[in-house]
């Protein structure tokens, strides 16, 4: 492998600027004559603009505009859309209600934009933000999905009756039905799975530019998905045509998914860029990030799982409530389904499997993708049901488990997906000797007599990542195709630029991706350089989520590389008097295989650009394009084991270990892989343990800072114990899976698993904060 | 509008501010010294932390003109030229950054912890200590990591400093 | 934040004069009140900065009598030697203040002054039995914490030190918000000439209180097992969506047993 090519523990190349304070985040992007702007945003869930008066707040010193949602509507800007086509099983299509980016007649939650203010500071723009005077006439709210489908409940948009947005179901109803009504044992629950807001570190910005001479747009924004952005402000949302439009997403401070959908505020700066004739930047403070930022989860699900009387899985019901929010966010009908139910299989053979699912609107932020995004939840179902079936049926939750594996493949599972490879048995073991499971019963033991109470639980979840197979996606309703594009430029004097329709913003693209150069032509990895998040640069690409990038885009720059070594190949070839079979690259040479002849790599290069001696009909230059749609998901599974010791005098939670056994396919740079791994896994312990939305009745989010919202910190957290073992995807050309969501997907049921084990009680809600489990064991006791 | 007089990174700078404008506004707009960030309102995720007069604090809770006639250091003077301070080595080595966001507050806040515990750390130690600084890309075990092995780079380095001196 | 004009007052008598300006406000650490400026919630017109008067600095130790600074900063209490030998629970509760940077910046003036009805100091001081010493007078602690953010300062009363003697013993346990990293519940128990004395934070309705059941059942034998049986009562506790009063009572009680534990260790 070299040291610096796959599978090395490559420090990264980007680090340098980060550690020395270069980083260039789009608050750090400061352009001439630009101005600072606030939003005014909604106090209340729900309620009609009745007068938006800005008079007072144009006054007032240092104000460049004060610019609203009617003005947007007058120069022609759409309504924010969702991207992917749900029908409901009636065959009527999802009920999509309007969405502006600046609220016109109604506000729908709290923190939905209504005016912009653009002044010289934001001191003076916050100070004639208030001053911006808006007659509410407050409606009731409802903020719970329960409650919203209810009848009498508000109605939130004209277009969705009951709140309802769709009715979906996926699977085989009656043989579900069949297999509970046979069964020898049925476990039931109801499962919840808490709502969360992602919180990456960055807050959301935008800095909008236009620019007069050009009649061109300029967009620095903190996104996933730069060219995705663009094509969605240019195709629906009618700020500008895709050529007079540059989105650039600079150093991004962590997206997990929060970053991907095209928000209000971007392009609202853009277009106040124009009206205003200055450059527009905006920065969300924390609480306006915990208000607007889409949040992330917010399932309610009543689960049966049938056994026959082998303790074989014979069949899975799953009917699902999901709340998306006052809007639909651009991937939020997803979620909750193809994202969701395709992974109700688990790691299991289910012959049977029936999920119902429906998205209801609520006086809430917009919900969509979050680490994970669908995953999590399956995942939650299925194992917090496979421990609850292992304790009814009086077997150890690691045997129940194996007794179900899927061990043949490829296996194709009830609910769409075909799984390629896996070795679940393995990952299983793994964890469990890492865990030293077996010396559990004596450490329970040992804290017994300390008064503390012990728990063990795990969780073995699958995902299906490397997002996606376009013309599958297309079938099921996806608005865009989910290929990557690559190109390679070599440089005349033999360095190469890598451009990328992935977006890094944390995961060290500039790293692994060099890494595959380096591999394939044996040039130092500091001659390598990865361009990307820039539409001027990389001509189009789909962004960086659902674990993508390296299954996806990786696959899409050897394909890439591929063309450059065969040119390269035939220039050299043809340089040395050889055959093109017998020429080899390697440590940055162009060899004739077997003999001693051959050129430096940057000869090579150097030939193609001087063009004096080429192979005959052959273009000028050394620089390849490629498009990359991959042929099915990937499948990353695993298994982590969490234990944990409860005081029961506060109910406060120590997680004492925490094991994962991953099954990532190969890997590039084992560094980055722990990593992921390792924040992965810190948001599953933040959900089970730490993280939770929470509305009141009437819509006000309690938890709006940190000081209400608990962020897991470094002392809630132990050192974690991950290792891999993996088997190769069989799908890309490198036999890669994706690494990046699996910890957040496979924590959350390993910790509430050990936790409900510790207390012996069947369910705890999440976030299992001292509180509730201080209840819960009281409770308990009565 | 007040006068603002300080030293940062050994460098004597000067602005006119209004009295409201926060430190970490003043280093970042006034001076371009991007690296300090903000990621909260509260004083909660540290991501704003530099050195005033050889103390850690968080630069969004304290005004530039609070801070007048103080020495400051941000993460853009951490380094001794182009050789990294052994703090930033150890982020670095360790992979104990992602997105970035977070890390000069990390740095800043490790390099202090170091130099409050000559006798070394210990990972329940650094754990606690990094009460103040929000990560939410690592899961935090790798800027333990990076912290503990600066922490024996640095105790090293200054053994072999006395050993010299002596 | 909204505009404000900044005065670095130069000795307590100038912060006095200062203080007459408009709707001024003192500033010391700033660790409260510069958050609650940004988010506009707090407004003064002015700010009077005192936080770099030596004449409130540091921490003095005269046999059993320890007076601090009102501008000593929480990192400077937590880590006094001479403190630590005659009252450890008091440098150990500073370094439970929020995090290093904000004990850095934090001082032991501004924090009584505020009087959080989640700040750890109140705790300390009501159980140590202290003096709060102002420009004008000095106050019991037991009447300087009047209830959420109130306290016994006049307009232009400026806290300068407190004063208190070291018991025999003392300890303070905290229970955290898990998110904010306040108390949920402190609380901070003494053995004094006096007798027992122990005091509650981050859980009263009306901030800071000293608990009649922890102090009567500590009267008799000040050790832990005194206090198995104690009943608090959850009438007159806060409840929000991170404890609620039931949840609070019961840490008081632990929290008040783990005090006398360590302060008995």
């Amino acid at each position: 492998m070299g040291i610096e090519g796959v599978g090395a523990r490559v420090a990264r190349k980007e680090d340098k600027r980060f550690i020395t304070g270069g980083g260039r985040y789009v608050d750090d992007m400061v352009v001439p004559g630009m101005k600072h702007a606030v939003f005014v945003r909604s106090p209340h869930a729900h309620a009609h603009i009745k007068k938006i008066d800005v008079k007072k707040a144009q006054a007032m010193p240092g104000v460049v505009g004060v610019l609203t949602g009617k003005e947007l509507k007058a120069d022609g800007i759409g309504n924010l859309i969702c991207g992917w086509m749900i029908h409901s099983k009636d065959g009527t299509p999802m009920k999509m209600g309007a969405w502006s980016p600046l609220a016109v007649d109604k506000v729908r939650y709290v923190g939905d934009a209504v005016v912009i203010v653009v002044a010289d500071t934001k001191g003076q723009a916050r100070d004639a933000a208030e001053a911006v005077e808006i007659t509410y006439k407050e409606l009731k709210a409802v903020v719970d999905a329960t409650k919203a489908i209810q009848s009498g409940a508000p109605q939130i948009h004209a277009e969705a009756e009951n709140n309802l947005i769709f009715d979906w179901e996926l699977g085989d109803g009656k043989a579900t039905d069949a297999a509970i009504k046979s069964a020898a044992h049925v476990t039931r629950m109801k499962i919840v799975n808490n709502r969360l807001v992602p919180n990456a570190m960055e807050p959301r910005a935008a800095l909008g530019h236009y620019d007069k001479a050009e009649d061109h747009y300029t967009c620095w924004t903190t996104s996933q998905n730069p060219h995705v952005a663009r094509l969605v402000m240019s195709a629906f949302y009618n700020v500008a045509p895709e050529n007079k439009l540059r989105v650039i997403a600079p150093d991004v401070g962590g997206g997990f998914g929060s970053k991907i959908y095209i928000y209000p505020e971007e392009i609202v700066c853009l277009w106040a860029s124009k009206k205003t004739g200055v450059p527009v930047k905006w920065v969300a403070d924390r609480t306006e990030s915990f208000l607007s930022d889409a949040h992330g989860r917010d399932h309610v699900s009543t689960v049966e799982m049938a056994f026959d009387k082998d303790n074989r899985i014979t069949g899975l019901k799953v009917d699902t409530i999901a709340n998306l929010g006052a809007y639909m966010s651009l991937f939020s009908s997803c979620v909750p389904t193809y994202l969701y139910a395709t992974l109700l299989s688990g790691q299991y053979n289910i012959p049977a499997i029936h999920a119902n699912v429906r998205t209801v609107y609520t006086n809430t932020a917009p919900v969509d993708a979050y680490r994970g995004a669908g995953r999590p939840e399956a995942t939650y179902v299925l194992e917090r049901m496979m421990e609850t079936a292992a304790r009814e049926l009086g077997v150890s939750p690691a045997e129940l488990r194996r007794r179900n594996f899927i061990t043949s493949f490829p296996h194709q599972t009830p609910v769409i997906m075909a799984y390629d490879a896996g070795d679940y048995n393995a990952s299983l073991d793994a964890a469990m000797k890492a865990a030293d499971y077996a010396g559990f019963t004596k450490r329970r033991a040992d804290a017994a007599k300390q008064g503390k109470l012990r728990g063990i639980g795990m969780s073995c979840y699958i995902e299906a990542c490397g997002l996606a197979p376009s013309s599958a996606v297309g079938s099921l309703g996806a608005g865009v195709g989910l290929w990557e594009s690559a190109e390679v430029r070599v440089n005349a004097v033999g360095t190469i630029e890598v451009l990328t329709g992935s977006h890094s913003h944390g995961q060290g693209h500039e790293t692994t991706f060099a890494q595959l150069v380096t591999q394939r032509f044996g040039v130092p990895i500091d001659s390598v350089s990865i361009v990307h998040g820039d539409t001027d640069k990389v001509q189009m690409g789909m962004g960086t989520y659902g674990s993508r990038s390296g299954a996806v885009g990786m696959s899409a720059i050897v394909k890439a590389l591929d063309k450059v070594e065969a040119k390269a190949k035939k220039i050299a070839a043809h340089l040395l008097e050889a055959d093109e079979g017998d020429i080899v690259i390697e440590n940055g040479e162009v060899k004739v295989a077997g003999t001693d002849k051959s050129l430096p790599w940057f000869q090579v290069a150097l030939a193609s650009y001087t063009a004096h001696n080429l192979p005959a009909g052959m273009e000028p230059g050394l620089k390849e394009t490629a498009f990359y749609d991959p042929s099915n998901f990937t499948f990353p599974a695993g298994c982590y084991i969490c234990e944990v010791e409860i005081d029961p005098e506060t109910g406060t939670t120590e997680i004492i270990q925490f094991v994962a056994a991953d099954d990532f396919g190969n890997i590039i740079n084992p560094m980055i892989v722990e990593g992921q791994v390792h924040g992965g896994i810190a948001q599953g312990v933040g959900q089970a343990l730490l993280e939770g939305a929470h509305y009141d009745s009437s819509g006000q989010l309690l938890t709006a800072s940190y000081m209400d919202y608990t962020m897991p910190r470094a002392g809630d957290l132990p050192s974690f114990k991950v290792s891999t073992s993996n088997t190769p995807c069989p799908g890309n050309p490198l036999g890669v899976k994706g690494c990046g969501e699996a910890g957040a997907i496979g924590s959350p049921p390993a910790v509430i698993n050990a936790i409900t084990d510790a207390l012996g009680v069947v369910d705890i809600a999440m976030p299992a904060s001292p509180a509730t489990v201080w209840a819960t064991i009281r409770a308990t006791k009565h | 509008m007040s006068d603002v007089s300080l030293t940062v990174n050994g460098r004597r700078v000067s602005g006119n501010a209004e009295d409201r404008t926060l430190l970490v506004h003043f280093l970042r707009e006034h001076l371009g010294l991007t690296g300090t960030h903000v990621g909260c309102d509260t004083s909660q995720c540290g991501a704003c932390v530099v050195h005033v007069d050889g103390r850690a604090v968080k630069s969004c809770s304290m005004l530039a003109v609070q801070a007048s006639g103080s020495t400051v250091v941000t993460i853009e003077g951490l380094a001794d030229g182009a050789e990294l301070h052994p703090v930033q080595a150890a982020f670095k080595e360790h992979h104990g950054l992602q997105c970035g966001f977070c890390t000069p507050g990390m740095i800043m806040t490790a390099t202090d912890m170091i130099a409050r515990h000559p006798q070394g750390l210990d990972e329940a130690t650094v754990r606690a200590e990094l009460e103040g600084n929000i990560c939410r890309c690592t899961g935090y075990h790798n800027i333990v990591k990076a912290i503990l092995a600066a922490s024996e780079t640095m105790a090293k380095g200054a053994k072999g400093k006395a050993k010299q001196a002596a | 934040m909204y505009s404000v004009n900044y005065h670095r007052a130069s000795s307590v008598a100038d912060a006095a004069r200062q203080l007459k300006n408009g709707d001024a406000k003192l500033l010391s650490g700033g660790m409260t009140l510069i958050p609650a400026m940004k988010t506009r919630l707090a407004s003064p017109s002015d700010l009077v900065d005192v936080s770099r008067l030596k004449e409130l600095q540091g921490v003095k130790v005269s046999g059993k009598t320890v007076t601090i600074g009102a501008a000593t900063t929480h990192y400077d209490v937590s880590t006094d030697e001479k403190l630590k030998k005659v009252c450890p629970a008091l440098a150990h509760m500073a370094s439970l203040i929020g995090d290093p940077a904000v004990r850095h910046r934090g001082t032991i003036g501004g924090s009584i002054a505020n009087n959080d009805p989640a700040a750890d100091y109140p705790a300390a001081l009501l159980a140590l039995g202290a003096t709060i010493v102002t420009n004008k007078r000095e106050i019991a602690a037991d009447k300087f914490f009047k209830g959420l953010f109130e306290t016994a300062l006049k307009e232009g009363e400026i806290v300068t030190a407190v004063s208190f003697t070291a018991p025999a013993k003392a300890a303070y346990q905290k229970f955290r918000n898990p998110a904010s990293r306040y108390a949920i519940v402190g609380v901070f128990v003494t053995k004094g000439k006096d007798g027992a004395r122990a005091a509650v934070t981050g859980a009263g309705e009306d901030g800071v209180f000293r608990s009649k059941e922890i102090e009567a059942a500590l009267a008799k034998n000040f050790d832990a097992a005194a206090l198995g049986g104690l009943k608090v009562p959850a009438k007159g506790l806060m409840s929000d969506i991170h404890a609620s009063a039931d949840y609070r009572a019961n840490l008081i009680a632990v929290m008040a047993k783990r005090a006398v534990a360590a302060a008995n260790a």
